[in-house]
């Protein structure tokens, strides 16, 4: 019931385009084709796909800096880690700044350890430097309180520099004992025009002292930053001692006057600093804290391929730190032979399997199947217990005199150990889906070939062969990705010298807890992995792999 | 019985040749065959009744339990199947399907080690033998049955071979390309001179290309004879059924001279047959009559033989010949095939008839 117009699309019997008509009859099938697919869809989706985006995403995010030393990072844009020579005296106040903040909110450990992948001491000279941060610039709130006597009291600064409507709010908060919300605090706007340091540097107090440690801010006095900036804002501007009324006059009008005369020491964060770590006055922990504060870092894939940023550009690391580019192809390497020995071993047993009688066919398929019927843990655990050097094959191959006592061969912690359980368990992999290509191999091809002419072997090498290798394919795939990948064997038979690169990316979310780089050494493996398939897919074609 | 005569000349014999595979039940019991140079044999029989395993025991790819395969004089017994020499075509072709229509060809070639140039020249001859010499690059997943069919042929036939084994080749071919194919392969070997041992269960197949074919049923060989003889003078009533349409009656002997005998069927009725498979009176018997030799037109029969009241149950019409179904002596499918010609009379349902025949067209053989 088609129509073709004179040169428009085919036409449906009422009029409208054909392919319209035929997408719109199609369209329920299709929607309900994925309905069916969508749970699956959205399972995979929520709980793999999205988890595992998020674990690769930090092998590139390194938020950790730059929030938790916002002040230090902009004042250190400035600084040119190349000229040799620390950063100036901002930059180190900035620090203070930040390490106060960070220290009341105990995020300066945790910036430690992530700077120490980069440059090991890092944390310890963090977690130094935040005991000491608390006290440094303690001379110019001294010469405050000895100026007058009220800047030792919490609740001058919090009348001087909040909003009156807040302060009379915070006085009901703590006669009431703490049990409602505690009101924010807000800043007067008088001291914000008249003391920005001030303010900046209060404000930045009262909300630690509010949100992290659930106090009140008219209970401690403030940090020494508050004190400094009061001190710098008075001297820059004396006008603003006028500005908070004929009450605050007086006290303000004498840090003025006291500011001019030089009496009240100028904050010297430098010397703190250095005083509380030497490290402080080189350009290393500088140059580390400028190289890292970007949002996005390559520096966990150059740690993944023993490489560092340095100042000077990308290095590799020390010698002693070279381990995963070793360790990768100590993977690849034993993960190929483990795939060389599975076809060894396995492609005998699936023609037995594809040649056999059904009956003893099955009950071969049922002890190949067997291993994966007891837990892999208790399989290797077995190797534990036969490879070990008082285990049982030592002591069969000393009691048959091949091997003498002393000369026991070790084959377990060691790379011999995990290619040998990594095979056996890996084996099945390996047989099945040869033996489902083997099974569509007729036997007629053998016997043609025999009846032309040739011997078992050419038969079986001209032949037969060849038209298994989609199954060799399919199971060297399945094996060796399988094998790429590997943890548990590898660490419980592999000692030192046999463990994979599963078992350092396992080691680093379970222990160092530097998932950054387990995510770099992850996303390689994933990469390594994609680029083996395409290259197979290069020689030997993917069309070429059958599972039956 | 089979032609157990061991003439010097034999190119293949089976002599006593037995076949068991779980040493309980033999699946060959007491071959004896034997082929001169250049004869097409066919083994003909319903599944299961020893022919493959017969073919596959020539080849090589099954052992004989007991008795001997001489091929040119020689036992083949315990030669491994690559030193027998022997062309096999085989149902599913078994062409390789990593290699080339050319590279299949050559393979039999190559394990012979001939030189590269013999080798093309070969294998370029026995593609244009089956006129497949445009296909030479083409893998076999890329050709039709028909096409596949002929290459394997060829390759049977590249390293020029004595003896070729075909084991239900045409099986797979729609009816069109399979009698082509029949005259291909017939034509091939009378022009090459080859034995072919042929199996099938395809009777036309078996009476239109052999010299010879072997009846096989239950182990042994029924009839060993050239087609017309199997046709028309079929030895027990399993190759009488076997072969052909064939209308079967059950009776008695009441009466045996000069050739003939008298039947009393069990419906009372008496007929005249050829005694094949009777000795004596009073043995059970069935008669086998062909329904193209079933006669309507009593003039035509001698006088006093024994005719039969027939009743027409349907006609058929079906162009060259006309199919008349009828209820004879208590059978309901006693089948009647009449040439369409300008003078045949239309039997129409319902209608009573007489019907007779010639003494020899009716054969008494055994009764099963």
């Amino acid at each position: 019931m088609t129509d073709q117009t004179a040169n428009g699309p085919m036409l449906a019997a009422d009029g409208t385009p054909l392919k319209q008509s035929l997408n719109r009859a199609l369209r329920r099938q299709k929607l309900r084709a994925f309905l069916l697919i969508a749970p699956l869809l959205i399972f995979v989706l929520v709980t793999f796909i999205a988890p595992i985006g998020d674990m690769l995403f930090r092998s590139v995010q390194n938020d950790i800096v730059a929030d938790t030393l916002p002040r230090t990072v902009a004042a250190l844009s400035k600084w040119n880690a190349e000229s040799g020579a620390p950063p100036e005296e901002p930059v180190y106040r900035a620090l203070a700044s930040d390490l106060l903040i960070a220290v009341a909110e105990k995020t300066h450990t945790q910036l430690g350890t992530r700077l120490n992948y980069e440059d090991s001491g890092f944390s310890s000279l963090l977690r130094g430097t935040g005991r000491d941060v608390d006290d440094m610039g303690e001379d110019v709130t001294k010469a405050l309180v000895a100026i007058d006597p009220i800047w030792d009291e919490p609740t001058t600064w919090t009348n001087l520099l909040g909003e009156p409507a807040w302060v009379s709010a915070q006085a009901d908060w703590d006669k009431a004992g703490g049990k409602t919300a505690e009101p924010p605090f807000v800043l007067s706007p008088v001291a914000q025009q008249n003391l920005p340091l001030t303010s900046a540097a209060f404000a930045d107090f009262a909300r630690v002292m509010q949100t992290v440690k659930n106090d009140s801010p008219t209970e401690k006095r403030p940090w020494n930053t508050v004190a400094i900036g009061l001190t710098e804002d008075l001297k820059a501007n004396p006008a603003a001692a006028g500005a908070f009324g004929t009450e605050w006059q007086p006290a303000l009008s004498a840090i003025v006057a006291a500011a001019q005369m030089g009496t009240i020491p100028a904050a010297n964060f430098t010397a703190a600093f250095t005083e509380s770590d030497k490290a402080w006055a080189t350009p290393q922990p500088w140059s580390i804290i400028k190289i890292f504060s970007p949002r996005f870092t390559s520096g966990y894939f150059l740690n993944a391929v023993d490489l560092k940023m340095t100042a000077d550009g990308i290095a590799p690391r020390a010698d002693s730190e070279r381990v995963y580019i070793m360790l990768f192809l100590r993977t690849m390497i034993l993960s190929l032979a483990i795939t060389g020995t599975c076809i060894l071993l396995g492609y005998p047993v699936a023609w037995l399997l594809a040649n056999l009688p059904p009956r003893t066919a099955n009950l071969l398929m049922i002890l190949v199947l067997l291993p994966f019927w007891t837990s892999l843990l208790v399989r290797t655990s077995a190797w534990k217990v036969l490879l070990q050097q008082q285990g049982v094959i030592n002591d069969l191959l000393v009691w048959a005199g091949l091997v003498a006592d002393e000369n026991r061969l070790v084959l377990i912690n060691n790379q011999t150990g995990t290619i040998i359980a990594m095979t056996h368990i890996l084996l099945p992999f390996m047989i099945l889906p040869l033996y489902s290509v083997m099974k569509t191999i007729p036997p007629s091809y053998l016997r043609a070939a025999k009846s032309l002419g040739a011997t078992d072997w050419t038969a079986f090498w001209r032949v037969y062969f060849p038209q298994s290798i989609p199954g060799i394919g399919a199971g060297s795939i399945l094996v060796f990705i399988l094998a790429i990948g590997y943890y548990i064997t590898p660490e419980l038979v592999g000692g030192a010298k046999g463990v994979f690169i599963s078992n350092r990316i396992a080691y680093h979310i379970g222990t160092s807890l530097n998932w950054g780089l387990a995510a770099a050494l992850g996303s390689l493996l994933l990469i390594v992995v994609l680029v083996l398939y395409w290259v197979y897919d290069r020689i030997v074609g993917i069309d070429n792999v059958k599972l039956g | 019985m089979a032609d157990g005569a061991m003439t010097n000349d034999a190119f293949v014999v089976f002599d006593r040749v037995q076949k068991s595979y779980d040493g309980v039940t033999l699946v060959v019991k007491d071959l004896n065959l034997s082929l001169p140079k250049g004869e097409f044999l066919t083994m003909l029989g319903p599944s299961g009744s020893g022919k493959t395993t017969c073919l596959m025991m020539l080849a090589g790819f099954e052992t004989a339990t007991h008795g001997e395969i001489r091929l040119n004089g020689r036992n083949i017994n315990t030669v491994s199947p690559h030193k027998r020499g022997i062309g096999m075509v085989f149902q599913n072709y078994a062409l390789f399907p990593h290699m080339t229509v050319a590279e299949n060809l050559a393979f039999p070639l190559e394990v012979r080690k001939l030189d590269k140039s013999t080798r093309d020249q070969k294998v370029k001859r026995a593609l244009d033998m089956v006129q497949m010499g445009a296909f030479a690059g083409r893998r076999p997943s890329q050709l039709s049955g028909g096409q596949q069919q002929r290459v394997a042929l060829a390759r049977a036939l590249v390293f020029e071979p004595e003896l070729v084994l075909m084991d239900e080749p045409l099986g797979a071919l729609d009816k069109q390309l399979r009698e082509h194919m029949q005259f291909e392969i017939t034509r091939l070997a009378h022009e090459l001179g080859i034995t072919t041992v042929y199996v099938t269960h395809d009777q036309t197949e078996a009476l239109t290309m052999s010299d010879r074919v072997a009846v096989f049923n239950d182990g042994r060989i029924q009839q060993l004879a050239p087609p017309s003889e199997l046709y028309e003078a079929p030895v027990n009533s399993f190759v009488a059924q076997f072969i052909g349409e064939n209308n079967r009656l059950m009776g008695t002997v009441t009466e045996m001279k000069d050739g003939i005998c008298v039947v009393r069927l069990d419906s009372g009725d008496f007929i005249d047959a050829k005694p094949v498979n009777v000795s004596k009176v009073g043995d059970r018997t069935q008669v086998s009559i062909r329904p193209e030799r079933v006669e309507t037109n009593k003039a035509r029969l001698s006088p006093g033989a024994h005719t039969l009241k027939a009743e027409v149950l349907e006609f058929i019409y079906m162009g060259d010949i006309f199919r008349t179904r009828l209820k004879v002596a208590g059978h309901d499918d006693f089948v009647i095939k009449t040439r369409n010609a300008p003078d045949q009379v239309r039997h129409q349902p319902g209608q009573t008839i007489e019907i007779g025949w010639l003494p020899e067209d009716c054969r008494a053989l055994d009764a099963p």
